[in-house]
């Protein structure tokens, strides 16, 4: 058993690894979502590189390069972390950090305030 | 009775993909809750096990099939310029909405939120997905882990609910139309 492993929590065959890179590569993944979005808002030449399908605009490179971003850190992070068992109250608590910060800034209003508008 | 081929592929988007979607969060919320209590007397089976599975790979399909075609059917439609000097913008939405100071912030605020918040619930799902397929029954032995999955879907539910409901607001303000008109029944009289 790890000794990060609260006392309280019984023995687990699977370590909690694969979990802890699933959940904080997600927070990651929504934040991205949300700062690339705020990036495109404020500067037209990064809104210009994020147009990967002229159609949909910039919204198409923006989530396209927050999925890629998510996804090779999920693969990072289950390689890294797959076989061990970790302290998820950190983990927890920086992936909601992320989910937070990734809804705040997603909210037009807050975007437009940090770009002084 | 009729509708354009655009309003059907709106239909399909919001209601089948979106609303869809915002009912089965119910189903997986209490699930979740289920197995997040602390009652272990009442742990799930293993046919429920498998019936979560299969739910919750549905509800992933269902949040990646909502984001797609909306960002990539719906939202060309919805953006798209009118040609120069032209004044009636029924056939563009954005245009339409922003043309008056009284619906510019439907786009501004609406669209501007939805179109990026959506796209935490499929990512948010499709870890809580995971996790389940991952650890099964194993995940009552991880109570963080069960925490975090909990979480994650209360926030695609609301990632989820801002997105479907400015998605209602703003078709209604100014719906995406036209198209192929499509003759639905005929009428009568």
């Amino acid at each position: 058993m790890n000794s990060n492993q609260p006392a309280n929590e019984p023995v687990s065959e699977i370590p909690n690894g694969a979990a802890a890179a699933a959940i904080l590569s997600a927070g990651v993944g929504c934040f991205c979502v949300s700062l690339f979005g705020l990036l495109g808002d404020a500067f037209p030449k990064m809104a210009h590189l994020f147009i990967f399908y002229t159609p949909t605009g910039p919204l198409s490179g923006v989530t396209t390069t927050a999925i890629i971003v998510w996804l090779v850190l999920w693969a990072f992070l289950s390689r890294s972390w797959g076989g061990r068992s970790l302290s998820m109250g950190k983990i927890n608590t920086i992936a909601f950090l992320f989910l937070g910060a990734g809804l705040l800034l997603s909210f037009p209003p807050f975007g437009d305030f940090l770009q002084c508008k | 009775m009729q509708m354009s081929f655009r309003e059907i592929l709106t239909i399909i988007h919001g209601m089948g993909c979106g609303g869809l979607l915002l009912l089965a969060f119910s189903g997986a919320l209490i699930q979740f809750y289920r197995i997040c209590t602390p009652d272990r007397s009442a742990p799930l089976s293993i046919y429920e096990q498998k019936l979560l599975r299969i739910y919750l790979i549905a509800l992933a399909v269902l949040a990646w099939s909502a984001v797609l075609s909306g960002a990539y059917v719906v939202y060309p439609w919805y953006r798209a310029h009118p040609p120069a000097g032209m004044t009636d913008y029924a056939e563009y939405a954005q245009r339409s909405l922003l043309s008056s100071p009284t619906t510019a912030g439907w786009h501004n605020v609406g669209m501007e939120w939805k179109e990026h918040v959506a796209w935490f619930a499929p990512i948010a799902i499709t870890m809580v997905a995971f996790v389940f397929i991952k650890y099964g029954s194993d995940l009552s032995r991880h109570r963080q882990v069960r925490k975090a999955a909990f979480a994650f879907t209360v926030a695609a539910f609301i990632a989820a609910a801002i997105a479907g409901t400015f998605g209602a607001m703003l078709n209604k303000k100014a719906p995406v139309q036209g198209g192929a008109v499509i003759k639905i029944m005929e009428e009568t009289k």
